[in-house]
């Protein structure tokens, strides 16, 4: 049982997502998209950072490579993909999940710890949840604006695709507790099976205790039976 | 083979918050210039040759649905001129 983590030139948070899956008892490895998914890859994590400098769009690059179909094929059949933050926005690119990530509100890159509340606990990300728990994750990103049509949202919500949706402390969603524009307060998603996980905010950096907050740990132990 | 420049223009689509945009007009506003609105959008010029202008242009296109524009966000046009 390995969990790869793919590394793009440019991807920061290959090592981290290593050591935080590493405390939690599960085995990962980083693998050099170049190289390929190792044959005994049963879990796949798209690791934060800027792959290939953001250029024309964060993760548009690193979705287009080789490696991205095989892990196409991996989610399809089953395997467990989990893309955080550039892996969220190189999540989307590719198609694996719904809509597009893009520029703040604030046209600005923001840092800080928000309050996700999740919203469904029948998933491999969210069975250490309770429905409507409020769990605090930091975020990183400039470009993290959940945007996505109108209708295709709705249709994402009558799918019960939501995961998490940005919320205060109290789990109310609105406008104020949005720090980046997203539509719906999205934070994450679940693709076509819900296997398929990508979301902005950083469970690797909620999870190893000297850290701070260890709320994110349960979004990794979805790995744990993989 | 005749040599083509196919000029590619992505911009949002009507609706979607283009922040970048915003704050380029509050800076321009700043300046003293009065403005209502203003869009932005990325243009990529590719040279190439091709057949006919319809065998450039669809190439072009290609291009710009499956790298240069997210279907999502995004609307583009293509033009073809001789180069």
């Amino acid at each position: 049982m390995t969990v790869s983590i793919v590394r793009f030139g440019g991807s920061n948070c290959d090592r981290d997502a290593e050591r935080a899956l590493a405390h939690l008892g599960i085995d990962a490895e980083i693998v050099w998209h170049e190289d390929g998914l190792p044959a005994d890859t049963t879990g796949i994590v798209l690791p934060g950072g800027f792959s290939y400098g953001d250029y024309l769009r964060a993760g548009a690059m690193a979705a287009r490579s080789p490696i991205m179909a095989e892990v196409r094929e991996a989610a399809a059949d089953g395997t467990p993909v989990l893309g955080i933050c550039n892996g969220a926005q190189i999540g989307c690119e590719s198609g694996l999940t719904e809509g597009a990530f893009t520029t703040n509100e604030s046209a600005r890159f923001q840092c800080e710890p928000v309050f996700l509340r999740v919203e469904r606990t029948d998933t491999p990300w969210t069975a250490a949840y309770e429905e409507g728990e409020v769990i605090e994750v930091p975020i990183a990103h400039g470009e993290g604006r959940y945007e996505i049509p109108d209708d295709r949202l709705a249709e994402l919500e009558d799918d019960d695709r939501v995961l998490f949706r940005y919320c205060d402390a109290d789990g109310d969603v609105s406008a104020g507790a949005n720090p980046n524009g997203s539509k719906g307060g999205v934070a994450g998603l679940l693709g076509e099976r819900e296997t398929v996980a990508v979301l902005m905010p950083h469970p690797e950096r909620a999870t190893l205790p000297d850290v701070g907050p260890t709320d994110g740990q349960g979004i990794l132990r979805g790995f744990a039976d993989a | 083979m005749t040599a083509y420049t196919a000029t590619v223009t992505v911009r949002l689509k009507r609706g979607v918050l283009d922040p970048e945009a915003e704050t380029t007009k509050q800076a321009l506003k700043r300046l003293g210039f009065e403005l209502e609105a203003l869009r932005s959008a990325d243009r990529f010029e590719i040279d190439l040759e091709a057949d006919s202008d319809e065998d450039a242009r669809e190439r072009a296109d290609e291009m710009a649905e499956r790298l240069l524009a997210n279907p999502t966000i995004h609307d583009y046009d293509v033009e073809v001129d001789e180069r």
